[in-house]
């Protein structure tokens, strides 16, 4: 994570609270720091303060403490139409009453710029997602896809180098939906703007971000890199809410050499991961993800220690097997194993010994 | 319209015929007092009866002659531009504070925005009487009594409310983030006004000041106690005409009424459709 002081920071927060009411806090103590360029997703279940903090920024909500800096300067006191942010809203808030090209030409004449400038930038956004030919409709006669792309064309019109988009793929079916996730990253980053994009989508967040934020309870639960946050989640609500994951509860034994001996709860020992526990005694979450189970005993580690599981159901998925077992009284344990040619297919009722590698398998906070 | 289904009762059979009937009755208790001048006032005679010439209707008992003294006496004039002085001017009055009023009463975030709604609404439940009567008393205080601009003022405190019904409920279907997009790309809240909630709403003010027209165009009792003989307008002037001079001169004058709110509402009512079916916003 950037330092707060950093001086390339373009987005900063710092400790920022939002309360709308004067006494629940939305937003508690928000610190984040974006440097130019990045790609940045708010993730978190609804109610989590991702939507507040994008409002926030763009000027619709004024925080209740803290600061927030664009480019250094603080803008807390700045109105929103003088902070020249772009933002894609969730139903793309096109005006109804103009045409797209119209619509475009919108913030470039509050800009008070001249009319041949002005059609030209317009012409060149339109082109830019593929809607040039749509310059005289008016936004009913277009579908929801192609609205999409016209409310992210007026969102970067203007050239601003911050650009927020609040769950702007939500309304489209699945295939328009990672069709416009590839292109809007692809703007993005061509472009060389910076994004904060806020959605509930973990596909999404992971497949277009450079850094995910995690929201849940008015806080950033994690803030990585896509691939460590999920492969090394920071705590048990990050390990639930990213990707699929199976928990284990039990009791620290002892940590040895960077690796802790959980005692589960029906007196299994397995080797983890000291993630978020220091001493012998605490109590502990163990997060694995459900495809580094492993259950061939010729690829186990020497010496590892496995749990016992019953398999309880097997469902063929095409690419993956997924195989629901028992194992340490937990009945939602699930592995995925890749449909490979020598790849053994599990049966109900088996009795199987699983295990991992110690760094694959995380003892988090209970 | 659907037809009577075949396992339709008899009571149900009933219904189904004497709901037409009463319906008819309505229609027919609201449309033919109005419907009964309009031959009338084509009458041969200064008489407000059919004549036997005008039921076997025979040319010699129709006649303009009421239309023309409309147009030559110089107290129907006057009267005539009288309302056309003060019913626009109202209208302009009405539909400038009552839409300002809608949309400061749909933020959230107005204290006592129900109470406040309630006083501005007023006029049109409290009895005509008591607010002309109300405003007789106050505006003599201020000097307002028996001038243009009272009249003016006291026309426009009866059309805001209609105009704050209308624009309301068009609000009630407008989007926020509309506001919040055009600010968001650097307009200001005047230019947000003017460029996007204006012209979204406009269908609603139309119809708000349409109807603060006809409010004002209509009005008698107010004005015979706010305005003075230089304000007399044309309901006050069919009003003495029926009490003093028993001329079927209101008669025309009625009939042109008719006509012009028939005309008015049509005008209005095929603009608004068109702006929202330019705007998209009809289903249709």
């Amino acid at each position: 994570m950037a330092d707060a002081s950093n001086v390339d920071a373009f987005v900063e927060f710092e400790r920022v609270q939002k309360s709308y009411d004067g006494e629940n806090l939305v937003v508690k103590d928000l610190n984040l720091t974006m440097p130019k360029g990045e790609f940045l997703t708010m993730l978190g279940p609804s109610g989590s303060g991702k939507t507040t903090c994008l409002m926030m920024l763009a000027g619709f909500e004024t925080a209740t403490h803290g600061d927030i800096r664009l480019g250094g300067t603080s803008i807390n006191n700045i109105p929103p139409h003088k902070r020249g942010i772009g933002m894609v809203f969730q139903n793309y808030a096109l005006f109804p009453h103009m045409t797209i090209a119209e619509n475009l030409s919108f913030p470039l004449e509050v800009r008070k710029m001249g009319k041949s400038e002005r059609e030209a930038k317009v012409k060149r956004a339109l082109d830019m997602v593929e809607m040039g030919a749509f310059g005289g409709r008016r936004p009913s006669q277009l579908s929801g896809g192609q609205q999409q792309r016209v409310a992210l064309a007026r969102a970067l019109v203007f050239e601003p180098e911050l650009v927020l988009m609040d769950e702007p793929l939500g309304a489209l079916d699945k295939q328009l939906r990672e069709k416009m996730q590839f292109e809007i990253t692809h703007l993005a980053h061509s472009l060389g703007i910076t994004v904060v994009y806020v959605t509930h989508d973990q596909t999404e967040a992971l497949t277009m971000s450079d850094r995910v934020a995690v929201f849940d309870d008015g806080r950033i639960q994690q803030i990585a890199p896509p691939d460590q946050l999920y492969e090394s989640p920071d705590n048990s609500f990050v390990a639930q809410f990213i990707g699929e994951n199976n928990t284990l509860e039990g009791t620290v034994k002892e940590i040895n050499n960077g690796i802790a001996l959980v005692q589960l709860d029906d007196g299994e020992l397995i080797d983890c991961k000291p993630v978020n526990v220091s001493r012998p005694g605490e109590r502990t979450r163990v997060s694995i993800r459900p495809e580094r189970v492993e259950y061939n005993k010729e690829r186990l580690q020497e010496g590892v220690h496995t749990l016992k599981a019953e398999v309880l159901e097997f469902i063929y998925m095409g690419d993956i097997f997924r195989t629901r077992l028992r194992v340490a009284g937990n009945d939602e344990f699930i592995i995925k194993t890749r449909n490979a040619p020598d790849q053994v297919r599990l049966q109900p009722g088996q009795q199987i010994e699983i295990g991992w590698l110690p760094e694959d398998c995380r003892a988090l906070d209970a | 319209m659907s037809a009577l289904p075949p396992y339709a009762t008899t009571g149900q059979r009933a219904w189904y015929y004497s709901f037409r009937v009463i319906c008819g009755l309505v229609f027919f208790f609201l449309i033919a007092p109005i419907v009964v001048i309009i031959p009338l006032s084509f009458n041969a005679q200064d008489f407000f009866t059919f004549t036997p010439e005008m039921l076997r209707l025979d040319p010699e008992g129709y006649s303009l002659k009421h239309y023309r003294d409309f147009f030559s006496n110089d107290s129907w004039q006057s009267a005539m531009w009288n309302s056309l002085k003060i019913a626009p001017m109202a209208t302009i009055v009405s539909v400038t504070f009552g839409t300002l009023a809608a949309i400061g009463l749909s933020q959230p975030h107005v204290p006592f925005r129900r109470a406040i709604m309630a006083i501005l609404i007023s006029p049109m439940i409290v009895p005509l009487i008591i607010s002309a009567a109300g405003m007789y008393f106050f505006y003599s205080r201020i000097g307002l009594q028996g001038t243009y601009v009272g009249v003016v003022l006291a026309h426009a405190a009866l059309g805001i409310p209609f105009v704050i019904i209308t624009v309301t409920a068009t609000l009630v279907g407008f989007d926020r983030s509309l506001t919040r997009a055009a600010a968001n790309m650097g307009a200001d809240p005047v230019t947000t006004f003017f460029r996007v909630q204006m012209p979204l709403i406009l269908p609603g003010v139309i119809s708000g000041g349409l109807f603060a027209f006809i409010t004002s165009f209509d009005e008698v009792v107010v004005v015979l106690f706010v305005g003075s003989a230089g304000q007399k307008t044309l309901p006050w002037q069919m009003f003495i005409g029926l009490r003093e001079q028993i001329s079927p001169t209101i008669l025309a004058v009625a009939t042109l009424l008719v006509a012009i709110s028939i005309m008015l509402l049509a005008t209005v009512e095929m603009l608004r459709r068109r702006s929202e079916r330019l705007r998209g916003m009809s289903p249709s």
